[in-house]
């Protein structure tokens, strides 16, 4: 054990190599680049491929093909190439793909601040494309959960075979900290599931035998995935498709792979959404955070507490799907929930929408590329005693 | 493959979908049917084909082939063709495109031809979007009817061979699904280990063949007409890009085998430290003079005393000019929050730097203590100032090493950690001839308090 001095964005590559990513495509877009710069190091020397594409369209294409191809993928990039994304956003939720997203969230919108932090996506990743469909995204607070996160969205991705995002942002993906990533725990490295030949979903009809790449019996089964290339000849389209990946206009069927693509989402929650609850007896005040300013929420709560004033704190590290769960269990009893964010108030509108109607939800917001301050929460929040609950 | 050379293959296609679904006369048919004997021909394993297919009529095609396949994104297939060849190198993935495809993924066509991934791309080109109602493309010729230039294209037409020629593609025909030998020109450009594109002109029937009275006559006369060049481009072979990626990369794959994984030493508690909480320090100086990573230096020193850091960086996009500022944080227990809003130390040793830094330094609350260079003519503050002549340290170690003697003078002064502990940094972390000379420096700057 020992500890190493490290950025956010390096802490990434490193949890995706553990996570024993081979593929990696991506273009360059500040801060997100040294994540391109590390895995162009990392992945050929682990005897993978990696590649800057020529735009953010082709590093998507690039990386679901791979996927498909039985590759493990990583891409990264910020929010203007997120919006780049969109689009291959909802081929890769459609065609059920496995891969990570990396978005360092930097100040926009449009070209915005390339050097300076913010939260600004996190409304934008849940509807980053057409149709609507629930997506997986984790939120690390420091460069340990940067490295942690990044592998288990890779196990998330492997086993629900969907994208998964990290929404970091400037202010973990380019400072360094000291950390020891082999303290870090993680959990067992999971494998997508695969089809067996003769195993229900294999089409025996033809030579080469051919099979369902969308094949499930219960709605929120997970498929077993065919490498594309390998011995089961598999298909994957954009269109519209019934369970064997062909073009279909019966409304039943498109209703019912609809259902699936959310099926498998919600019947996962417990085990996708990540949180730490630091929920105090007789809380009036619940602080909810995710992300970097979970760091400056810990620090407010902490002087509260100090000053004597009961205060509960949820830290969330899955935000996408909501961990409604957790989030409806530490309001109990609670006044007031307050959510700091590094935006103009964007998660705050689920913690509205779970929220009784006697519970106030009071936003700490800003986007001028500062952190949110423990400070800021403190008062704003209304935190230490004589202010208001 | 054992099975693919026991067994014959008469066809890559199947009927039992029904038959191809394109309209009477439409081009596309006699290109898929060309392409299934092309295949036949090169008797390929069906699990080492991939049939990729672009938005378009001919997006239609790809369930028909009992080989793998991939329909994707509007004129993206070129992407997902080079996603799969990279991933698996030993596929043959053939890419059927249309003509507004082309377009829209322009790009894709370039940068394929320029990097020469193994794969082929058959163009078929009918001179407009068929299958969103014959609207213009980049292939339409000048003054062609279509339902978005009603009075005649004004745009000129994009010679596809020629540009994907100027982009560097190793082999380039212009076909025409009337072409005889259509099929063995498909199996000689798929039997091509890079890059490979087919431009194969053809009649939309429902569109753009009634709209400019063009059968196959007058589509045969339009190539001479725009001057274009029939039959094989370019046909120049140089290696594909997997085959040199591999090359370049096996390199270095023994070398990391061979001396294992290439890591940085990890850091360990070597030394004690007196900060009691958690301690911001803010060094302000110019591109060239190594502030960040004196600042990571510094920040490694410490935890060589047993603090946890932080460190954040603050220069000019260009980034050999003009100021460089690192804020480091370091603390006896976890760091939280990374912003320092009252810095405990703060050091500013150029113009540059100061000029950043003048509305932080003015703002410094007495409890800071601010070390400057003697040269440098500071502002109005409450800090406790402590000027230091850094010239004899430039003087003593050189220009670049002034950075790490002036931490010296900080740490001697203010007790965080021992000088000691900087120096292990220093000394595990950067070549021993910069070592050497960065601990001169700081000698030198410890004399200087």
């Amino acid at each position: 054990m020992g500890h190493e001095f490290i950025e956010g964005n390096e802490a990434i590559a490193r949890g995706a190599m553990r996570a024993r990513c081979d593929f990696f495509a991506s273009y360059p877009i500040t801060p997100a680049s040294s994540i391109l710069h590390h895995m162009q190091q990392l992945v050929p020397a682990a005897g993978g491929t990696a590649i800057q594409a020529e735009d953010e369209i082709a590093s998507m294409g690039f990386c679901i093909a791979a996927a498909m191809a039985g590759r493990k993928v990583l891409t990264s990039t910020s929010g203007p190439g997120i919006s780049l994304y969109s689009e291959n956003i909802g081929l890769a939720i459609m065609g059920e793909t496995p891969m990570v997203i990396v978005n360092v969230q930097r100040q926009g919108p449009a070209t915005g601040s390339a050097t300076k932090g913010a939260e600004g996506d996190i409304q934008f990743t849940r509807w980053a494309t057409s149709g609507g469909l629930p997506i997986i995204a984790l939120s690390p607070a420091t460069v340990g959960e940067a490295y942690e996160l990044t592998y288990v969205a890779f196990n998330f991705a492997e086993k629900y075979r969907t994208p998964v995002f990290l929404l970091t942002n400037k202010e973990i993906g380019v400072t360094k900290e000291s950390v020891d990533l082999a303290a870090v725990e993680l959990p067992v490295l999971a494998e997508r599931p695969r089809p067996e030949a003769g195993a229900s979903g294999v089409v025996d009809t033809s030579t080469p035998p051919t099979f369902l790449p969308h094949h499930f019996d219960a709605v929120d089964e997970v498929p077993g995935l065919a490498d594309i290339g390998g011995e089961l000849i598999a298909r994957y389209t954009t269109s519209t498709h019934d369970k064997g990946a062909y073009l279909t206009t019966n409304p039943a069927i498109i209703q019912e792979m609809i259902d699936h693509y959310a099926a498998k989402i919600d019947a996962a929650v417990d085990d996708i959404c990540l949180v730490k609850p630091d929920l105090q007896e007789g809380a009036e005040i619940l602080v909810v955070s995710y992300g970097i300013i979970s760091r400056s929420a810990a620090v407010a709560v902490r002087q509260a507490r100090a000053q004597g004033r009961a205060v509960s704190s949820l830290v969330l590290q899955t935000i996408w799907p909501v961990p409604e769960k957790a989030i409806r269990e530490a309001m109990r009893g609670v006044k007031k929930v307050v959510v700091p964010e590094m935006n103009m108030g964007q998660y705050s509108l689920e913690i509205e929408r779970l929220a009784p109607d006697d519970v106030e939800v009071v936003g700490v917001n800003k986007m001028d590329t500062t952190l949110v301050s423990p400070e800021e929460i403190a008062v704003q929040g209304g935190l230490l005693p004589g202010g208001s609950s | 493959m054992s099975q693919a050379s026991e067994s014959n293959h008469t066809s890559y296609m199947t009927d039992a979908i029904g038959p191809l679904p394109f309209c009477p006369g439409c081009g596309h048919t006699a290109l898929i049917k060309a392409l299934d004997k092309a295949l036949v021909k090169l008797q390929l394993d069906p699990k080492n084909v991939v049939v990729v297919t672009d938005i378009g009529c001919i997006g239609l095609a790809d369930r028909y082939f009992v080989t793998h396949a991939f329909h994707g994104l509007h004129g993206r297939s070129i992407t997902y063709a080079c996603g799969l060849k990279l991933a698996r190198p030993e596929l043959t993935v053939i890419v059927l495109q249309g003509d507004g495809g082309c377009g829209i993924g322009g790009t894709h066509l370039l940068n394929v031809a320029r990097r020469n991934i193994g794969i082929t791309l058959i163009v078929g080109n009918n001179f407009n979007y068929g299958m969103t109602g014959g609207q213009h493309s980049v292939t339409t010729p000048t003054d062609g009817i279509t339902a978005t230039t009603p009075w005649g294209n004004v745009e000129g037409p994009m010679d596809l061979c020629a540009t994907a020629a100027a982009a560097g593609a190793a082999w380039v025909y212009r076909a025409t699904a009337f072409d005889k030998d259509l099929a063995d020109v498909f199996a000689r450009a798929i039997e091509q280990p890079g890059f490979a594109m087919l431009d194969v002109w053809e009649l939309c029937t429902a569109y753009y063949s009634p709209r400019n009275r063009m059968r196959r006559t007058e589509m045969l006369a339009m190539i001479d007409r725009l001057g274009f060049v029939s039959g094989q481009q370019v046909d120049a072979p140089r290696p594909e890009y997997s085959a040199r990626y591999r090359e370049a990369f096996a390199a270095a794959q023994q070398e990391s085998s061979a001396s294992g994984a290439k890591q940085l030493p990890l850091i360990e508690k070597q030394f004690d430290h007196a900060v009691n909480r958690q301690t911001g320090i803010i060094i302000a100086g110019s591109a060239g003079q190594k502030i960040r990573s004196a600042a990571t230096l510094f920040a490694q020193g410490a935890m060589f005393a047993g603090l946890s850091a932080t460190q954040k960086d603050d220069y000019p996009i260009t980034v050999q000019t003009g100021h460089s500022v690192a804020e480091i944080i370091v603390s006896p227990e976890t760091i939280e929050y990374t912003g320092i809003h009252d810095p405990d130390y703060f050091l500013v040793i150029s113009e540059d730097g100061l000029k950043r830094t003048r509305a932080k330094i003015e703002a410094l609350p007495a409890t800071c203590k601010l070390y400057a260079d003697e040269a440098l003519e500071l502002p109005e503050t409450k800090a406790q100032v402590r000027s230091l002549p850094l010239k004899q340290i430039a003087r003593a170690a050189g220009k670049r090493s002034v950075i790490a003697g002036a931490l010296g003078a900080v740490l001697a002064d203010s007790g965080m950690y021992p000088v000691t502990a900087f120096g292990t940094a220093v000394d595990t972390f950067q070549r021993r001839e910069i070592a050497e000379i960065n601990g001169k420096a700081i000698a030198e700057g410890v004399r200087l308090v």
